[in-house]
């Protein structure tokens, strides 16, 4: 008889990551919650017959379809009239997720499930003996990406599945790392709060395959962070709305050298491509604004995301013409914009022939530029007609 | 209600009488009819249903398979390829005992693409732990599929069913159906009562790791369920009878057997024409028969001895080959009269593959081979 959400008489390797990550989402969640698991190490380690890990009603089918048989329970608690009253996830490893459950995952997401997806990203095919996914990252090597003469490991990047989730429109997207437990339980508390699907990617060593010491799971957790090389994002309806930001990025090395699948790196041939793993880095903290200056971006960002509560009518909008020292704000698909400092509006009008106060929406079908100039303006708010 | 309606229609009636509540399909011919009329009743909120459109057969199967085992009544439809891309599935539904009912509108399969009927398809996924009916017309089709759901949830079985119909030949045929009234199909089909579910009330873990010290005895209790199911099936035959005050065969049907020393056995539609075969060799004085095979899982082995044990020239026709060895009808056929005292002649005739037509002269093909010696795999209709 199971009386914990997630008991700890599971059958994971010491130090497995993927075990704590599960065990902080369900905890998070509390006990009304239906899960539908894919095969893999986690389905493997906790439902062992006659045992279960699971105090929540849990159920596996196959690899690729977890997804899908959520969509399923999801669709009979709606009929039900009960998905008021309990949440529905679906998980599984990167493999699962990124590989042979894409097309699943995507038509979950695409349907408008109200399911909350987490991948548990170990990077790598575990369950069957480390064999590489498409999130396994450049340059690690595993039994079906190894390193030899003419090769130092996986040749690609990870897939960006938080982008392709975000691509579909979900309306809230996150990476976690299990080094940071607040950040992740506030993640899935939110995707929780959010009706529709949702999206959590979280970092999870796995020792056996990464081949690291297991007491150094939390600090690798850590690491990936601290270097840029797993940014820990946060989107909401497409948007960045929060990232994880660094003091001062550490260089990759400091985290690669702690795990044998990049010990072949550690060699005279092997600097270039450090130095590629570097530029991964480097390109993540410059794209997502990890660093301090990130801080700022980040500010503007949460500044924008603030202002775009503030709810405008249809007649305060009108008052900001920019006349007699009033601001100059005009409207955008439902968007409020500042005027101020661009040199293209004066007084409160734009070349004499748009004005400050209105809804500019059906104006621009005429302009002679697209509605990529609004992103040199600030929002500060949204219009309620 | 006596209707004038397109096999695929009338099919989708019964699912609505039925009150599926979990509803998801993908499109593929000659499937299409049926979950296209379900989403028109869907929208136009004649069934109270989630219709759940999804990326592939497999996800189609997985979601019905996750409702079920969340504790509602599931439909989902396909063919050929389809089917085949939903194996995994099927063995997973059959395997955590969910009571998902499956039409599958029988077509052959790649390659090369051919979208006519046989049953390759079906009869591919016989061993993955379904009871599978095989249809003669539509009505049949309409009483299988209120057989299937009863079957499939009675307490004592609990398995998923699949009711097999020739694609185009059924599936787009316009016959005159005696639909039931929703009391009768009330009375007959009571609320699905899952013996357990998907609840946080009472949680429990589905679709487990089960090593060498209990995985075989679940399969036991499946095979042991088929075997029970065919002492079951009668029963809830008899009921039907009283509730529709119509007859359903479920099993086999015998046709013309009495004193039958040649005897067909067929599946599917080409029994119509096998039994006006049957009543014009009749009319010339020769005593031939037909046996019907409903049910080709659970296969009711003694029952079929029975009732071909009088014979002595049997032909099996069929629209699937085991290639490499011979109609799999054909070996279940011959492994009836394994150990037994009288061993007629047991031959094996394929046709109409990929929608090949099967006509009276096809057959009348096949009743001139019996006289002959015992052929395992005679093909009908080449054109070679
Ligand atoms: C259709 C199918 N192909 C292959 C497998 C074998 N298989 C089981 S688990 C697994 C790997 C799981 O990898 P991942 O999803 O990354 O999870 P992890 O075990 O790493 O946690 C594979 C390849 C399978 N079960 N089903
Ligand atoms: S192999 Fe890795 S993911 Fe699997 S249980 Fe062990 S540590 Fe966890």
């Amino acid at each position: 008889m199971v009386t914990e959400l997630f008991s700890s008489g599971h059958t994971a390797c010491a130090g497995c990551g993927q075990a704590l990550g599960a065990r902080l989402v369900v905890e998070t969640t509390g006990p009304n919650v239906i899960i539908a698991n894919a095969t893999g190490c986690l389905e493997v380690f906790t439902s062992r017959y006659p045992e279960s890990a699971w105090g929540v009603p849990w159920i596996h089918s196959l690899f690729q379809n977890a997804a899908a048989v959520a969509s399923g329970v999801e669709a009979a608690l709606r009929i039900k009239g009960k998905l008021d009253q309990v949440r529905v996830i679906s998980q599984g490893g990167d493999g699962a997720t990124a590989d042979i459950g894409m097309a699943s995952l995507s038509g979950m997401f695409d349907r408008g499930h109200d399911i909350l997806y987490v991948c548990y990203d170990n990077e790598a095919y575990m369950n069957t003996g480390v064999q590489r996914s498409g999130l396994t990252p450049f340059g690690s090597r595993t039994t079906t990406s190894p390193s030899g003469k003419k090769s130092f490991g996986n040749p690609r990047p990870k897939k960006n599945i938080p982008e392709i989730a975000n691509a579909h429109n979900v309306p809230y997207v996150a990476t976690a790392s299990v080094a940071f437990p607040k950040d992740l339980q506030k993640k899935v508390k939110r995707a929780l709060s959010i009706r529709g699907p949702k999206y959590i990617q979280i970092f999870v060593p796995c020792p056996l395959g990464w081949r690291h010491d297991p007491g150094l799971t939390y600090e690798i957790a850590k690491l990936v962070v601290e270097t840029g090389l797993y940014p820990i994002l946060e989107y909401q309806d497409g948007k960045l709305i929060s990232v994880k930001t660094i003091e001062a990025a550490k260089p990759v090395d400091e985290y690669l050298k702690l795990q044998g699948r990049y010990a072949h790196l550690f060699t005279e041939r092997g600097k270039d491509e450090i130095a590629k793993i570097q530029t991964i880095a480097d390109s993540n903290i410059k794209k997502y604004g990890l660093l301090k200056e990130g801080k700022e971006a980040q500010k503007k960002m949460a500044a924008e995301k603030l202002a775009e509560e503030k709810i405008f009518t249809t007649a305060e909008l009108s008052k900001c013409d920019g006349k007699d020292g009033r601001p100059a704000y005009f409207a955008y698909k439902g968007k409020v914009y500042d005027t101020a400092g661009s040199d293209r509006w004066a007084d409160g009008a734009h070349y004499n022939t748009h004005f400050a106060g209105s809804d500019l929406t059906d104006a621009l079908v005429e302009a002679p530029h697209g509605d990529e100039v609004f992103e040199r303006f600030k929002i500060v708010g949204v219009l309620k007609a | 209600m006596r209707r004038y309606l397109e096999g695929s229609h009338a099919v989708a009636e019964i699912v609505r009488l039925c009150k599926a509540q979990v509803i998801s399909a993908y499109p593929i011919t000659p499937q299409t009819h049926i979950v296209e009329s379900l989403a028109q009743m869907v929208a136009d909120g004649e069934l109270n249903a989630e219709f759940i459109n999804v990326e592939s057969e497999h996800s189609a199967a997985s979601v019905v398979q996750g409702a079920s085992a969340t504790g509602v009544r599931t439909y989902t439809a396909t063919t050929s390829q389809g089917l085949l891309y939903m194996i995994e599935v099927l063995y997973s539904i059959a395997g955590l005992r969910l009571p998902v009912v499956l039409t599958c509108a029988n077509r052959a399969v790649s390659s090369p693409i051919n979208i006519w009927n046989d049953h390759q398809d079906s009869v591919t996924v016989r061993d993955a732990g379904w009871l599978q009916f095989y249809a003669e017309n539509n009505q049949e089709a309409c009483d299988l599929h209120l057989m299937a759901y009863r079957l499939a949830e009675d307490h004592n079985i609990m398995l998923p069913v699949m009711v097999c119909m020739d694609g185009y030949i059924l599936t787009h045929a316009y016959e005159v159906v005696d639909l039931p009234e929703q009391s009768q199909v009330d009375k007959f089909l009571p609320d699905f009562k899952p013996i357990h579910c998907l609840n946080p009330d009472e949680p429990v873990s589905m679709g487990v790791l089960m090593g060498p010290e209990s995985y075989i005895e679940t399969r036991y209790a499946i095979h042991q369920t088929m075997m029970d199911a065919l002492n079951v099936i009668p029963g809830i035959a008899d009921e039907f009878e009283q509730v529709f005050g119509r007859k359903v065969h479920c099993l086999i049907e015998k046709y013309r057997l009495e004193d039958a020393t040649q005897v067909f056995v067929a599946m599917g539609s080409m029994v119509g024409t096998v039994k006006e075969i049957v009543d014009g060799l009749r009319e010339d004085g020769q005593k031939v028969g037909l046996l019907k095979v409903i049910a080709h899982r659970p296969f009711p082995k003694r029952i079929v001895y029975e009732a071909l044990k009088n014979a002595r020239e049997i032909a099996v026709l069929e629209k699937a080959i085991s290639l490499g060895e011979e109609g799999p009808l054909l070996s279940d056929v011959k492994s009836a009269f394994c150990g037994q005292g009288n061993q007629p002649k047991i031959s094996g005739f394929v046709l109409g593959l990929g929608g090949r037509d099967i006509t009276k002269k096809s057959i009348l093909e096949v009743h001139d081979a019996l006289s002959g010696s015992q052929v395992d795999v005679k093909f009908i209709d080449l054109k070679i």
